[in-house]
């Protein structure tokens, strides 16, 4: 496999189209955090990598915008907009896990995972839960094809309805598109400060009991978690502000009220949020696109399987953590098995072994319109060539 | 024109051909525009919706989807010898999960609707306008706004599921299928929305809804320039305050809502500043102090703190008022919908101001300050010969000053035919060749909604192959590495 690491949009449109011109596919790299997601494919001849395209180009305090290169590490830029009271609402899990980002020869893996690479897969932490996700938060990219276009939509302003809405499209679309090269984001004031309501219990009823109060609350948590491990779990709501205290207050209030929950304020809480992103990792790793409500019964199938679960409580979204098994067979059927319990939501195979990869399709058959993304993916990289055979379908 | 088989899929009585009858279809909220289709169908049911679609591509006949017709960029317009296919027939809500605050509405129900049937403890937060009257579907192709988008966001980030009847009669559901978020594939549904009715058409709609805030408290002062309102903007939300809605009205603006509301604003200043707080009881009191300050800080003339529900409401009708009101001042108006980065608000008023006094007409300013979305009002006389073409003139000399200055053609009224002309002026060629590759995946016949979006009419053709060679390669002038 070919290494290249263009520094400008025009390199990296010459290398994509002398690549589509012999038809041989190329995948995208940033940080390299997460290579392993998506279907096991064929190595490809050609490993396009963002190193080069790392600048922050703008950063407009007054406005809250950002317009960032793709290969921008996260971390990087979040010191960046720190430094002016702001943030960029996306925390992901930036650290590779186990060996799979682990390549000296690139610089970007020590620094994490980048946007592009976020943005490419749409990848999300508890922030997720006041400010929305990678689609709520790109306001514009840039885009280079296969044929070597390179394109722009959205724009830099946060309200803006000109010209289709590409960015979404990209967003999740794991490079099959085409690369992005540049995304505008919006930003967020840092709160001042931030304090933690946790809530412990040895039964999942009343944690999601305590996670729907504050849900149903008016009292505009910045996230609201729950885990949950053999038999024991947490709901955790953090506030954030000048002053976070009476809300702090109110919701802890309102987690008494609540039979079997053990209820705290941490007002220094940072140790418990990366708790919770680093969960988003692991050996095996299975993303639930549930409902609040269905909660509870993610929580127990996964403990059936001797996992551990985090989840967004008041979206539904869940990441279950397996334990890998001897046998690639096994961990797949336990996969398989979860599927059905959990059935109608999608359950997506995150971090996994190949020999779990190969067992199974880690998207699953809960996906969108296949036919339609077959007619989306032939216009956009009509070569073929963009990551082929690692999305859904195997598009 | 397939009229047999809409009548043996809608019944006679939902089928108009009447022409004068037709004329009700004939513009959207943009009447600069008329064009009389040669059908209206009304359908009640998706499957109706679908037959009708189906019937269409199968005979080559293109058409408009159309919801109450309140858009403001002629979106709606129909298409000469096309259909128009109305939603106002579906209007159900059929189904209300407060559990996990999520509602499933078909595309005729108006957005004020909505919000009434999750209340009071919920709310759907999308607040155009025109919500009395207009309809989600709409909201949904336009992508809708409000004045309460800055804190919360736009239709986009509220749809999470859509069943929709793509262009060639077929269906799909876009997004979750039971309100779920992230299905696994392409955000199709994030494409869809605000895509102005070019993709397809929705038949029902899932929504996330969030809980009604338990305070809101309502502030209003009075500046001597609008550039001091926009000041104190921008101190408020570098302070971390999210406000529920920030509003600004220049002097002309304040006047016609004055002669239309009597809503008590005095008509000697230069600009008035809403600011509304919403949230939990403790967060909004926390915060208004700190506004009224930012107020006093930047040279307010008055501060007028709403006492009761009732003034609160007499504040916000002035300003929902404020486009219907320049009837009040002025024979005829023109309404834009610019975007810029608010920062670069003292030097666009001023650009405004001046390109104004360039034509001789009349501005009135009314801006959804948090976000940038500015809403000049030209005000022209159309009786007067040349005036109606100076105005149009002067609109489009002002949005394109927006994007000079960073910002954007449309926030939230959308391009439809009323802008697609300056769409050059924001995108380049290959990023507007880049969208139709999108509206050929969904339509490659262009037969949905034509004629709007892009600036020029272009073809699909077939999906392209794979590489060719260059004739500058084949020539030996030019070599791939």
């Amino acid at each position: 496999m070919k290494n290249e690491t263009p520094s400008s949009y025009e390199d990296a449109a010459e290398l994509l189209r002398a690549a589509a011109a012999d038809g041989r596919p190329v995948r995208f790299r940033g940080g390299g955090t997460k290579l392993g997601w998506g279907r096991a494919v064929p190595e490809p001849d050609l490993e396009l990598c963002t190193g080069g395209l790392n600048r922050v180009l703008e950063h407009n305090a007054g406005d809250f915008t950002a317009v960032l290169q793709a290969g921008v590490p996260l971390a990087l830029a979040q010191e960046r907009f720190a430094a002016a009271g702001q943030m960029l609402a996306l925390d992901p899990p930036t650290s590779p896990w186990g060996g799979a980002g682990d390549d000296a020869t690139l610089e970007a893996a020590d620094a994490g995972a980048t946007i592009g690479g976020i943005v490419a897969t749409n990848d999300s932490g508890p922030l997720r839960h006041k400010y929305g996700g990678v689609r709520d938060l790109v306001v514009g990219v840039t885009v280079v094809l296969s044929d070597g276009t390179v394109a722009r939509a959205g724009g830099k302003v946060i309200k803006n309805v000109a010209g289709y809405d590409l960015g979404k499209l990209f967003a999740g679309a794991f490079g099959t598109l085409g690369l992005i090269a540049e995304v505008t984001v919006r930003l967020h004031p840092k709160p001042a400060r931030s304090g933690t309501v946790v809530a412990r219990a040895d039964d999942v009823a009343p944690l999601a009991a305590g996670a729907a109060a504050l849900a149903h609350a008016p009292l505009e948590a910045d996230c609201l978690d729950l885990w949950w491990n053999a038999g024991a779990g947490a709901v955790l709501a953090r506030f954030g502000s000048g002053d976070p205290g009476p809300r702090l207050s109110e919701a802890a209030a309102l987690l008494g009220k609540i039979d079997g929950l053990s209820v705290d304020v941490d007002g220094d809480d940072e140790a418990c949020w990366e708790a919770q992103r680093s969960a988003q990792r692991g050996d095996v790793v299975v993303k639930v696109s549930a409902l609040p409500a269905t909660l509870p019964a993610a929580a127990a199938a996964t403990q059936s399987l001797g996992g551990t679960l985090v989840a967004r409580a008041g979206l539904g979204l869940a990441w279950i953590r397996l334990p890998a098994a001897g046998d690639g067979a096994e961990t797949a059927a336990g996969i398989e098995s979860l599927r059905a319990t959990l059935a109608p939501a999608p359950c997506v195979v995150l971090d996994a072994p190949a020999d779990v990869r190969a067992a199974l399709d880690p998207w699953g058959d809960r996906t969108g319109p296949v036919d339609l993304m077959r007619k989306v993916k032939a216009r956009f990289d009509p070569a073929g060539v963009c990551a082929p055979g690692l999305f859904v379908g195997g598009i | 024109m397939p009229l047999a088989e809409l009548v043996s899929i809608c019944g006679p009585d939902r089928v108009v051909v009447d022409h004068a009858a037709l004329r009700t279809y004939e513009s959207d909220g943009l009447l600069q525009y008329a064009v009389v289709p040669a059908a209206a169908v009304l359908p009640d049911t998706a499957d109706e919706v679908a037959a009708v679609v189906a019937a269409c591509h199968r005979a080559g006949v293109p058409w408009v989807a159309r919801g109450s017709g309140t858009g403001l960029s002629g979106g709606a317009l129909p298409v000469e010898g096309g259909v128009v296919l109305s939603l106002s027939r579906l209007r159900s809500i059929v189904d209300i999960d407060l559990d996990n605050q999520r509602v499933v509405v078909e595309p005729g129900v108006t957005n004020a609707q909505i919000s009434v049937a999750v209340g009071p403890s919920h709310f759907y937060p999308p607040d155009p306008s025109s919500q009395i009257v207009c309809s989600i579907g709409g909201n949904v192709a336009e992508n809708s706004g409000g004045v309460h988008c800055f804190k919360y966001g736009f239709t986009t980030n509220w749809v999470v599921g859509c069943d929709v009847v793509l262009p060639d009669g077929s269906r799909a559901t876009l997004g979750g299928e039971h309100g779920e978020l992230d299905r696994p594939g392409y955000d199709l549904l994030g494409a869809f929305v605000g895509s102005e009715g070019t993709l397809g058409v929705a038949t029902r709609i899932t929504l996330r809804i969030t809980p009604a805030p338990e305070a809101v408290r309502t502030v209003v002062a009075y500046f001597d320039t609008p550039e001091q309102a926009g000041q104190v903007v921008s101190d408020v939300v570098s302070a971390g305050v999210v406000p529920g809605a920030m509003e600004i009205m220049d002097q002309l603006a304040i006047e016609a809502t004055e002669a239309a509301t009597h809503a008590g604003n005095p008509l000697d200043v230069g600009a008035l500043l809403i600011v509304e707080l919403d949230g939990s009881e403790s967060e909004c009191a926390a915060r208004f102090d700190e506004v009224v300050r930012f107020c006093e800080a930047n040279g307010a003339v008055g501060v007028r703190i709403a006492q009761s529900a009732e003034e609160r409401l007499l504040i916000w009708k002035a300003r929902k008022a404020a486009f219907a009101a320049m009837g009040r001042i002025s024979p005829n108006y023109y309404v834009q919908d610019g975007v810029i980065p608010r920062t670069r608000l003292p030097q666009v008023l001023r650009r405004i101001e001046d390109l104004g006094a360039e034509y001789g007409l009349r501005v009135a300013n009314v801006f959804h300050a948090g976000d940038g979305n500015l809403h000049p009002l030209v005000l022209y006389d159309g009786s007067v010969p040349g005036e109606a073409e100076r105005a149009e003139k002067l609109a489009g000399l002002i949005v394109e000053v927006c994007v000079e200055e960073g910002g954007s053609l449309t926030g939230e009224h959308g391009i439809g035919v009323d802008k697609k002309r300056y769409m050059p002026k924001m995108f380049s060629e290959a990023d507007l060749a880049t969208f139709q590759r999108l509206r050929c995946a969904f339509d490659p016949d262009g037969r949905v909604n034509p004629g709007k979006v892009m600036p020029t009419p272009r073809l699909c053709g077939e999906v392209p192959g794979p590489y060719r060679q260059h004739p500058l390669e084949a020539a030996g002038v030019i070599e791939r590495l």
